[in-house]
């Protein structure tokens, strides 16, 4: 008789548990050789919200992040939908090859995990994990995830120090091997929608050409980052 | 009550049931008094066989000869690290010989040769009583300074026999040659220079290939075109177990 009770009590809380909160581990490795990611926004969110979508314009606060790195936008608008945050794991720039590491506790509802960090030097490319459902089985998941050009400026690959929004040119090319005195590749974004990134052009001039990107340095091919998620 | 009475009876079978697997264990050990011998058991040795079928799903990127490797631990080449030397070898000049001879290899076994575009081949590698933990695949594109595909570490141990996986491969840059794509640096066929140097001119370290970029998009002194040109993924891969 008193077996029962006890049995319905431990019903009662694993399920609750299950309900409160999950802890995720998540790590982000930069699979390129000469990329650098601005600092990432690591997100659990519910399921109604959503950092950008492939085929729409991006929001203001994606354009911020992905034309000069900045996440506070994006961080606020998390923020006033509950979203558990982590700004910054890295502590600055993610360099190729290296790897970000940070946990994360996430409350009742919060099952989608979205990340992002703008690609550095592009005008406005960034690379996204975007609502992705976290499982409630624990264990450990690894996945490879693309480059985004946000649509919001042209990709012309001058490196003017443009990261505000609607400013045009690339912030920094942070490896120190940007050339400069590019004509512009393109003065025209024909994509205004949120799109699989076409890569960075480039050329072998550092002192002219059309882009003062190095094409031997600064292109890329997809997948550009490995993301891992333990759930605890 | 009666619901206490049943845990007894379990118990107590439980108790005889275990104390039976002791006597049992302990009589045939009393008995065993004139020796008997035993003969030795036949030790059949058990062969682990695996057919790897690797295609090249490229324009022009002809494969250098594929090395297969069976191991239980260690990796090919590791992201963000060096590679090591005999990886260099393999990933500048399409030798894989000095892999093969890595002491982490169980069993390897190489290509018959160049694979070229749209073509595959079966490669067969076995190994007797141990089984192996996992497998590698690597391959030189070699119309490249140091760019590679392949498989590295996949765990294997839980393939049965007659099953298969499937997979396409991504391409990596080995980082210990610059992406110069020189006419005299290429040993493929589109350039007919050097293959390995021990000397390391770039990153050194392993990351994903950017891709080549060729004279027909902005790079005059590189002496491919644009039909050397690839993206992921490189080389499409099945692996059977046979045995």
């Amino acid at each position: 008789m008193k077996i029962l009770p006890l049995l319905t009590a431990i019903a009662l809380t694993s399920s609750s548990m299950a309900i409160n909160a999950q802890q995720v581990e998540v790590s982000v490795t930069n699979l390129t050789q000469g990329i650098y990611y601005t600092p990432f926004l690591v997100s659990a969110h519910s399921a109604d919200m959503s950092l950008y979508t492939l085929g729409e314009a991006a929001s203001p606060e994606l354009q911020m992040m992905a034309e000069g790195g900045d996440i506070s936008g994006l961080s606020a608008m998390l923020s006033n939908g509950n979203a558990d945050i982590m700004e910054n794991p890295a502590g600055g720039l993610l360099a190729p090859s290296m790897t970000t590491t940070t946990m994360l506790d996430t409350a009742e509802g919060n099952d989608r995990l979205s990340i992002v960090a703008m690609l550095l030097p592009t005008n406005d490319g960034f690379v996204g994990l975007n609502s992705w459902k976290i499982p409630s089985e624990a264990g450990t998941y690894t996945f490879k995830v693309n480059a985004y050009d946000a649509g919001t400026e042209a990709n012309d690959e001058m490196i003017t120090g443009g990261g505000a929004p609607g400013a045009a040119g690339i912030p920094v090319a942070p490896g120190g091997d940007g050339g400069s005195g590019g004509t512009g590749v393109t003065m025209e974004e024909g994509n205004m929608t949120v799109h699989v990134h076409r890569g960075n052009l480039g050329d072998d001039n550092m002192t002219s050409g059309k882009s003062d990107l190095n094409n031997t340095v600064h292109r890329w091919l997809n997948p550009v980052a490995s993301i891992t998620v333990k759930v605890m | 009550m009666t619901f206490i009475l049943k845990m007894r009876n379990i118990l107590t079978l439980l108790v005889l049931s275990s104390s039976i697997i002791i006597t049992g264990c302990g009589g045939s050990d009393s008995k065993s008094s004139t020796p008997v011998v035993v003969p030795p058991p036949v030790l059949t040795p058990i062969t682990y066989q695996y057919e790897v079928t690797v295609k090249n799903l490229t324009n022009a990127q002809p494969m250098s000869p594929i090395a297969v490797v069976l191991h239980d631990e260690g990796q090919l080449w590791q992201l963000g690290e060096p590679a090591s030397s005999a990886f260099e070898m393999l990933a500048e000049s399409g030798d894989n010989s000095a892999v093969l001879a890595e002491s982490m290899v169980l069993a390897g076994q190489s290509g018959a040769g160049v694979l070229l575009s749209g073509m595959q081949e079966t490669i067969t590698v076995s190994i007797e009583d141990i089984m192996p933990q996992m497998l590698s695949v690597a391959t030189m594109l070699v119309n490249t300074n140091d760019a590679f595909s392949g498989i590295n570490a996949m765990v294997i141990k839980d393939l049965g026999v007659g099953e298969s996986i499937s997979m396409q491969t991504s391409s990596y840059d080995a980082g210990t040659e610059m992406n110069s794509e020189l006419m005299t640096t290429i040993p493929g066929p589109a350039g007919g220079g050097e293959g390995f140097n021990e000397i390391r001119d770039d990153v050194n370290f392993v990351a994903m290939h950017p891709g080549v970029v060729s004279q027909d998009d902005g790079l005059m002194q590189s002496v491919l075109t644009q039909a050397h040109r690839f993206d992921n993924p490189t080389l499409m891969i099945m692996i059977t177990r046979t045995e």
